[in-house]
């Protein structure tokens, strides 16, 4: 039986990280649910075990169910009348097939009816779903929002609306207005508490939202008159059974049809606040946004497998000249540098939900006890990796999704432009990739304070230290060399002290601060399995000339060519 | 009705869907240790079914009867992995080399046994292809019998049968109890439930207890047993099992050898086009 878990071996390869045993100790807070849940794991290897059995179960729907519906969901996309939509039959029996095996509400706790996993495997569902459907991956993906309720809810909303998602409520965020898309500060839609009826009711217009007819929505309003602000700004969930929103229309999109994305009326919506007045947007729509940002990685490098798999079987069954194109260097060379650039994306991916493993157990267990001096320390560094590690996963996964579909659909030549291969669809699904939750400009300043604050070249110092096998050695010296480098490009641009400039090189040092990055953790990952040697061996020279074009360009250049660049 | 007892009778089985030039032992028996054991899948099928009555109706309980060996007991956590409220497995060495008959005949005894209402099983296994099995428990225990089910449900007293036929859908009703065998077209099985996996995933008989350490099952969570019932437990004639109670013989086993290359090359043209569908008309393939 085709399965999309364990026909990939870099899945129970990244599952297995020997930082899983600490994360899944505190993510169970020492097993403890086994007295009370009779499915709760007793030990560490119980956990993983069921880890790998329910993403196999995932892996199987995806490779039976979503995959097979995709083209049939992207053609038929959902329709809207009076008001409400109704998905493609395919989305209907794909998320019919996930709730029906109990897998949604992955990482909630038991008591909410969740499964209690940690951020690794839901990424890694997250990343199954979308090689299966990209537009449907935003669909199971929303179920985030239940993260948020978690989080920052009152106990009693958590425990009207998080046992819902297991039983197969849908969920949004609704958080774009017309006028406030990368700017959230600017949103309008306005909550106001009616005394009389003891509630709070939205009005106004959402727009662009995702899966906007959900069950299950969050909604970023204004609570507080005459602010203008993101400090006048609030979160409150709003039940679909209550009534009071409308769907006005759906987008027609060039990707992702699956999904609908939808214009949103408020009329006198009842809503519940979550959390504190004035923090929706400073506080947990942050926290909300930095979990999309990590699944869209997640669905960024699920498209970018589905993409690579697609042209590695069109290159070995297409013959030209007498013998099949991937025996042509320019072809293998294209699928190798797509299949290593997937793996280092899909490593930069897995470590930065380590990060936010380790970061939200901690605080978990916090919310019980006082942490120790020892594992405050330790919540602090990875929260702060985590935050600068999000925005490099979903700007650097996002693009390169984009770039391994283009090359995918290359290779397919003339047949990939019309729409008998599945690969014109992973073109147009990825193109969204590296706009929404964020574009790929506004990743790139909230990365650059890893560069400016030295948080990334920290971490490559850290990373140096690790032991490798000797014939490695002269890959860590080159990854040393790199780094150098790269600290010593930064120390240039930020010497001259003029915001501008660190602004319009920003996405160069990113980019070079991922690229050392993966490099040592495709290094880290061939010591644990020789298997990945190779691919550490060709991603290294790739990051070099990268990495010293970016530094070429930064050494050469002179502020007073910025003037040059202007439009105006 | 309330309280309706199913039985769903499940077989493993070695794949024999994707079969290599190993699968047969010299001797003609299949060598099951090429192929992988599974559920068979139109049992599946009937398991599916099974657990539909058991959602739309109250107090409805799913128990899975498998015959087989010890390791047949995966068949059993299968089942409970979707929903099944428990399994009984029925293994003992006089099983051994039973052909329809005396399958029937142990299952018939573990279904008396049992004493459900409604017997569901699959139309026939990929193993054997006899679709005998299910036919002859329902003579053996004088009840009505229904095949190539695609859809139940109860009406009454009753349960409402949709049969897929080679021409057509026929609806029957029958009354309780009754053995149903069911089509690989009906609706496939659900897949595993992630909370039964985790809950049942250590599920076992006492012959596996022992067989294994248990020492890791056993800390820390209760442990959850199989029923195994033997020759005893439900009262049969072990000379009406096995060899001695199974007049089908092999006499002789022939290896045929598929053409890879049986293909024929057609033009375009409408003389290419009408032969081919003469020809296809005349072997029955459509028409």
């Amino acid at each position: 039986m085709a399965n999309f878990y364990t026909d990939n071996r870099d899945l129970r390869f990244h599952l297995t990280h020997p930082a899983m045993e600490k994360i899944v100790r505190l993510k169970e807070m020492d097993y403890r649910d086994r007295e009370h849940y009779d499915y709760a794991p007793c030990d560490f290897e119980d956990a993983m075990d069921n880890y790998d059995r329910v993403l196999e179960i995932i892996g199987a729907i995806c490779a039976d169910v979503i995959s097979p519906n995709a083209a049939d969901v992207d053609h038929d996309g959902p329709t809207v009348a009076d008001g409400h939509v109704t998905y493609a039959r395919g989305t209907q029996e794909n998320h019919e097939a996930l709730t029906r095996a109990g897998v949604i509400g992955m990482n909630f706790p038991r008591k909410y009816d969740g499964l209690n996993f940690p951020m690794v495997p839901y990424v890694m569902a997250a990343e199954l779903v979308s090689r299966a459907d990209a537009g449907f991956a935003n669909i199971w993906g929303l179920q985030d929002c239940g993260e948020t309720i978690l989080e920052f809810a009152s106990q009693e909303i958590k425990e009207e609306f998080l046992p819902r998602f297991n039983r197969g409520a849908t969920a949004a965020m609704d958080l774009t207005e017309p006028d406030a898309g990368s700017d959230l500060q600017a949103v309008q839609l306005k909550a106001h508490y009616d005394e009389a009826r003891g509630t709070w009711l939205l009005n106004g217009v959402k727009r662009f939202i995702t899966n906007g007819d959900a069950e299950i929505s969050l909604v970023l309003a204004r609570s507080e008159e005459g602010t203008t602000d993101g400090r006048g700004l609030s979160l409150f969930v709003y039940d679909k059974a209550e009534g009071g929103v409308l769907v006005r229309r759906i987008e027609n999109k060039m990707g992702i049809k699956g999904s609908p994305t939808c214009e949103l009326v408020f009329r006198n919506a009842t809503a519940k606040l979550i959390g504190e007045r004035r923090l929706g947007l400073i506080k947990y729509v942050m926290s909300l946004m930095n979990g999309a940002r990590l699944g869209v990685g997640a669905q960024s490098v699920g498209i970018a497998q589905a993409a690579y798999e697609e042209a590695r079987k069109y290159a070995s069954e297409r013959k030209q000249f007498g013998k099949t194109i991937d025996q042509f260097p320019a072809i293998y060379e294209m699928l190798t540098l797509m299949r290593v650039r997937l793996e280092a994306m899909r490593s930069l991916l897995y470590e930065t939900a380590r990060f936010v493993d380790t970061y939200k157990a901690w605080s978990f267990l916090s919310e019980e006890r006082t942490l120790t001096k020892e594992e405050r320390e330790d919540l602090k560094v990875n929260t702060r990796l985590a935050d600068i590690y999000t925005p490099l996963v979903k700007l650097i996964s996002s693009e390169w999704c984009n770039s391994i579909a283009y090359d995918a659909l290359q290779i397919h030549g003339g047949a990939g432009f019309i729409k008998d291969f599945p690969v014109e669809r992973l073109y147009r699904d990825a193109r969204i990739t590296s706009i929404y939750e964020g574009t790929s400009q506004l990743q790139v300043v909230a990365a650059v304070r890893g560069v400016t604050t030295g948080g990334y070249l920290a971490q490559m110092r850290e990373y140096a230290k690790r032991e490798v096998r000797p014939e490695m050695e002269h890959l860590k010296k080159q990854l040393s060399a790199l780094t150098d480098a790269y600290e010593k490009c930064v120390a240039e641009v930020t010497a001259k002290s003029n915001t501008e400039l660190t602004d319009f090189h920003a996405r160069r040092m990113v980019e070079m601060a991922a690229n050392i990055i993966m490099g040592f953790l495709l290094l880290h990952d061939a010591q644990r399995d020789p298997a990945y040697t190779s691919s550490a061996e060709l991603f290294l020279p790739l990051a070099v000339s990268e990495n010293s074009k970016r530094a070429d360009f930064i050494a050469s250049f002179e502020e007073k060519e910025l003037g040059l660049y202007k439009v105006n | 009705m309330n309280g309706i007892k199913i039985v769903v009778l499940a077989k493993q089985v070695p794949d024999t869907r994707n079969v290599g030039p190993d699968a047969m032992k010299a001797d003609g028996t299949v060598n099951r240790s090429v192929l992988p054991a599974i559920f068979n899948p139109e049992d599946l099928n009937a398991l599916e079914q099974a657990l539909r009555i058991k959602e739309r109706y109250k107090g409805v309980t799913v128990t899975l009867l498998t015959m087989g060996p010890v390791r047949a007991a995966e068949i059993i956590r299968e089942g409970l992995y979707r929903g099944a409220d428990d399994g009984v497995l029925l293994t003992d060495r006089a099983f051994a080399g039973s052909d329809t008959l005396a399958t029937s005949y142990a299952l018939a005894l573990a279904v008396k046994r049992l004493a459900p209402d409604i017997v569901i099983g699959g139309r026939q296994a990929i193993d054997g292809d006899t679709a005998q099995v299910g036919p002859q428990v329902a003579e053996k225990l004088g009840w009505p019998q229904v095949t190539y089910a695609e859809e139940m449900h109860l009406e009454g007293d009753r349960l409402i049968i949709r049969r897929r036929l080679e021409r057509g859908v026929e609806t029957v009703s029958s009354p309780l109890p009754l053995v149903v065998t069911v089509n690989g077209t009906a609706p496939s099985c659900r897949y595993r439930h992630a909370r039964l996996l985790m809950k049942y995933k250590y599920a076992r008989t006492d012959t596996e207890l022992q067989a294994e350490s248990s020492d890791y099952i056993a800390a820390g969570r209760p442990a959850i047993k199989i029923t195994e019932w033997g020759v005893e437990a439900i009262g049969a004639d072990p000379e009406q099992l096995g060899l001695s109670g199974s007049p089908t013989k092999v006499k002789e086993i022939e290896n045929v050898i598929l053409q890879a290359k049986e293909s024929k090359r057609l033009t375009a043209s409408d003389k290419d086009i009408e032969s081919l569908v003469r020809e296809l008309i005349e072997n029955h393939t459509i028409g």
